[in-house]
């Protein structure tokens, strides 16, 4: 083990350096790009085996992912922003397909208009695509995070997004504590051969047409149809429930590092309010909530490494007897809620004791979050839970509307 | 060249498949099996060759298949090439990505001019029914001016792009130019592409009688007569060296003379209703290209 | 985890569209006499065989058709070079077996 001082986007690169990736196809985009570079760069090198593709597209970066995994090859990609809206057809094909692609996402705002900066909404917006989806409050956690990704992926055959702020923690430098090799060896093995069997001894046609009912093989057994294999996906990513808590568990055990498994909590203990969030947005809340707590107020926070699948028991149980959960979210359904707001409230909807949820909106476009607006939104929650406010309108974190008019 | 009868006997194109009665693709397919030997994995975007293939759980192709987003066929392909050398199979299979002329040269035209300037090790090979058959005949970026299809109701406008003239723009070891009407052309020139390394493209075209407008039985003799007419030049670039092949070199030999155009039209009922004037364009648009391809032939580049 | 459970995945067999015999107006009747193959005694031609696209026909002398899934398309007629080959009206031979519904 060696501590360097790595950028988020580096530490996305040393995870998938150490989880011995063998195929990497990428495309640049603000604020993901380091990582190919990073890669191209050991690839040249021969610092690592692997063939690193540069495509024309992300579409083509996350097809070549796909071409790459059925033939059972450990595959890595990066994007972020417009590259991960332009690879959504993918995006989905990789899911349905069941491959145990691992994709790290820069999470930057999506246009119109151009916008660089941090934001979630690229990420959530292919939320429903059937990917584990695994968020990191730091550089440490990117690192650890990518190569759990594989375990997790490859044990379910499913693809997993390892999510980080642009920016804030792609282009932030902090010391990580990089594993040796082989600590990382032992904790992941090779890709075990994959569902996709490309054989001509026994030749296989892989991903066709499935029709609405079920239909017999050239055996006799008689198949599922496409709800059936689709029902057989969310299965897989329920369970992931537990792959993901087990994993991080394993990680600890082998490295002395948590990472959470699901979700991570700070002081909910009698916590009158908890502020929930997903990524570096946690750190800062946590710091929050002990100025909050120093203050004497009971504030809590849970911070949402496993966005998909939803943990929904974990929420459950560590939000029972709460007053209110604020939410904070770096994106917006737009013309609803936040996405991680309207999942938890429907999480916890006929829940005895269960509490009153509210969304906040933040940081869109990279809009600073600061520690300030935190408190006073955390606050402001707070006299309305002791209110009995059940239902509030979205909350705009930062939004400086008025000035603008003034 | 090989006869018919030196073709393999060994089918992986097997009977009873969902291709509509009198399908060049399925003639044409079979003879891209018979070159590959079996040592090939396909990739297939959306297109008739995925109905043809057949649906979950059964296939009618004897031949590992992996089916893909429409775009994505070439990435696809690049992916699974490189998927193979990382685990030690590289020498083992041809990579071979087939798609239709909507998936080539319209929505997959991005992928595979980056494969093709990377030259990327596989065989890409498009066949050419001229329309975007899977979807009910709409337009592609190949149908032939004149052409009917559901979006082009009076008869298409514009010209075919020149698909294999732009994959021969990335300069890469190989492309060709076949009919599936000729299965020993189309053997040939996949088993060539089979012995290179690098982006092979071929080009095949297929005829449709279900999107054309014809009888079945015609399948085969307005495949040819596409060629003895010169809306189909017949004709590979090896390395930059370009030479007319099969029915196209025998027309040359025998002094360029083709046959007008006029009953390969008269033959299919997208074409009907054309008056002389956009015959005559037709014709132009014709001899253009195939005195142009009679130089190249001469020159040997 | 049985695969074909998780992912789609297909085998390969004849007849994934059925019997697509069923689809043929007309069925291609080979005359031995007139059969280039069959008066050499020798594989030789094999034109039909080459260019039927559902792989229907046994190279032979002469060459034999498989009836349950030949579409009845005319190509080898069309093609055979010494018209050997009649497409035949199915109606002349009756109507054609129905075949067993099978839950496919
Ligand atoms: C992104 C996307 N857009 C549209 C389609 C619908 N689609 C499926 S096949 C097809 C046409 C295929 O045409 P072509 O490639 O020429 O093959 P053909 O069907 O003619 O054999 C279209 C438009 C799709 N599957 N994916
Ligand atoms: S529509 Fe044309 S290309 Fe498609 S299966 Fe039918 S005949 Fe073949
Ligand atoms: S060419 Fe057509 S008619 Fe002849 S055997 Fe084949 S499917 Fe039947
Ligand atoms: S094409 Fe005609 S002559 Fe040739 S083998 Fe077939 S039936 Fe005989
Ligand atoms: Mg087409």
């Amino acid at each position: 083990m060696t501590v360097r001082i790595l950028t988020g986007n580096e530490s996305a690169a040393w995870g998938a350096r150490l989880a011995r990736v063998q195929v990497v196809a990428a495309y640049p985009i603000t604020p993901q790009s380091p990582v190919v570079e990073t890669i191209s760069a050991w690839v040249q090198a021969g610092e690592l085996p692997a063939e690193f593709i540069a495509v024309e597209s992300e579409h083509s970066a996350m097809s070549v992912c796909i071409g790459a995994s059925t033939a059972g090859a450990r595959t890595f990609t990066a994007t972020s922003s417009n590259g991960l809206a332009y690879m959504t057809e993918q995006i989905w094909w990789a899911a349905g397909a069941r491959l145990p692609i691992v994709m790290c996402v820069a999470n930057r705002s999506l246009a119109a208009p151009w916008n660089v900066l941090n934001d979630q909404q690229d990420s959530m917006s292919v939320r429903d695509a059937g990917w584990i989806q695994l968020h990191c409050r730091d550089n440490q956690e990117i690192l650890d995070t990518v190569v759990q990704a594989y375990r997790i992926a490859e044990r379910l055959n499913l693809p997993v997004m390892v999510c980080y702020d642009g920016f804030l923690l792609s282009h932030t430098a902090m010391p990580v504590e990089v594993p040796t090799p082989e600590a990382v060896d032992a904790f992941l093995p090779p890709r075990p051969a994959p569902l996709q069997v490309i054989d001509p001894a026994d030749p296989r046609n892989i991903g066709p047409v499935v029709i609405a009912d079920r239909r017999r093989d050239a055996g006799g057994v008689l198949r599922g149809g496409y709800m059936e294999l689709r029902a057989a996906h969310h299965e897989a990513l329920l369970s992931a429930l537990d792959v993901v808590a087990e994993t991080a568990d394993e990680w600890e055990r082998s490295t002395g590092r948590s990472t959470g498994g699901l979700v991570v909590q700070h002081r909910l203990d009698d916590a009158e309010v908890v502020l929930v969030a997903a990524g570096s947005l946690v750190t800062q809340l946590t710091l929050v909530a002990d100025g909050l707590r120093d203050r004497g107020v009971a504030v809590g926070v849970l911070g949402i490494r496993c966005y998909r699948p939803f943990p929904v028991e974990a929420l459950r149980e560590r939000l029972s007897g709460v007053r209110a959960a604020l939410v904070f979210d770096k994106a917006l359904s737009y013309g609803y809620a936040g996405p991680i707001a309207a999942d938890l409230r429907a999480a916890l909807y006929g829940v005895d004791g269960a509490p009153a949820v509210y969304g906040a909106v933040c940081g869109l476009g990279g809009r600073e979050v600061t520690p300030e607006a935190l408190t006073d939104a955390a606050l402001s929650a707070l006299a309305d839970a002791r209110a009995g406010v059940r239902e509030r309108a979205v909350a705009w974190v930062g939004r400086l509307s008025e000035e603008v008019s003034r | 060249m090989t006869r018919i009868t030196e073709l393999p006997v060994e089918e992986r194109v097997l009977p009873g498949n969902r291709a509509c009665a009198g399908c060049g693709l399925g003639i044409g397919l079979r003879a891209v099996a018979k070159a590959l030997e079996g040592r090939a994995v396909l990739t297939v975007p959306a297109s008739c060759l995925t109905v043809l293939g057949g649906m979950y759980p059964v296939t009618s192709v004897q031949m590992p298949w992996v089916n893909c987003a429409f775009p994505s066929t070439a990435a696809v392909a690049t992916g699974i090439a490189a998927g193979l050398r990382a685990t030690g199979r590289g020498e083992e299979l041809t990579v071979l990505a087939m798609a239709g002329d909507g998936g080539t040269g319209d929505i997959g035209i991005q992928a595979l001019s980056g494969a093709a300037e990377r030259n990327d090790d596989l065989i890409y090979l498009c066949y050419d029914n001229e329309a975007y058959m899977n979807t009910g005949t709409q337009r592609s970026g190949s149908t032939p001016v004149g052409a009917r299809t559901t979006t082009t109701w009076t008869g298409k406008r514009e010209n075919p792009k020149d698909v294999p003239r732009i994959m021969e723009a990335h300069r890469v070891p190989y492309v060709a130019v076949t009919s599936a009407a000729f299965p020993t052309d189309v053997y040939d020139k996949v088993a060539k592409a089979r012995s290179m390394r690098g982006l092979r493209y071929l080009h095949m075209h297929t005829s449709c009688p279900s999107g054309w407008g014809f009888d079945p039985a015609l399948s085969v003799r307005l495949g040819k007569a596409a060629v003895e007419c010169g809306i189909v030049i017949l004709y590979e670039v090896e390395h930059g060296a370009f030479r007319l092949t099969g029915r196209s070199a025998a027309l040359a030999k025998a002094g360029g003379a083709l046959k007008p155009v006029d009953e390969y039209l008269a033959a299919q009922s997208r074409f009907r209703g054309l008056d002389a004037q956009a015959k005559a364009a037709i014709q132009a648009w014709v001899d253009e290209r195939w005195t142009e391809a009679l130089e190249r032939h001469a020159r040997g580049k | 985890m049985d695969p074909f459970d998780a992912i789609a995945m297909s085998r390969p067999a004849r007849g994934e569209a059925g019997r697509t015999g069923d689809w043929r107006n007309a069925r291609p009747v080979i005359d031995a006499s007139a059969c280039v193959a069959a008066k050499q005694a020798r594989v030789t031609c094999q034109i039909c065989w080459a260019h039927c696209p559902d792989a229907c026909i046994e190279q032979g002398a002469p060459p034999s058709i498989d009836l349950e899934y030949c579409k009845g398309c005319g190509i080898c007629a069309e093609e055979c070079p010494a018209g050997a080959i009649a497409m035949v009206p199915e109606a002349e031979h009756g109507v054609c077996e129905a075949a067993e519904v099978e839950e496919r």
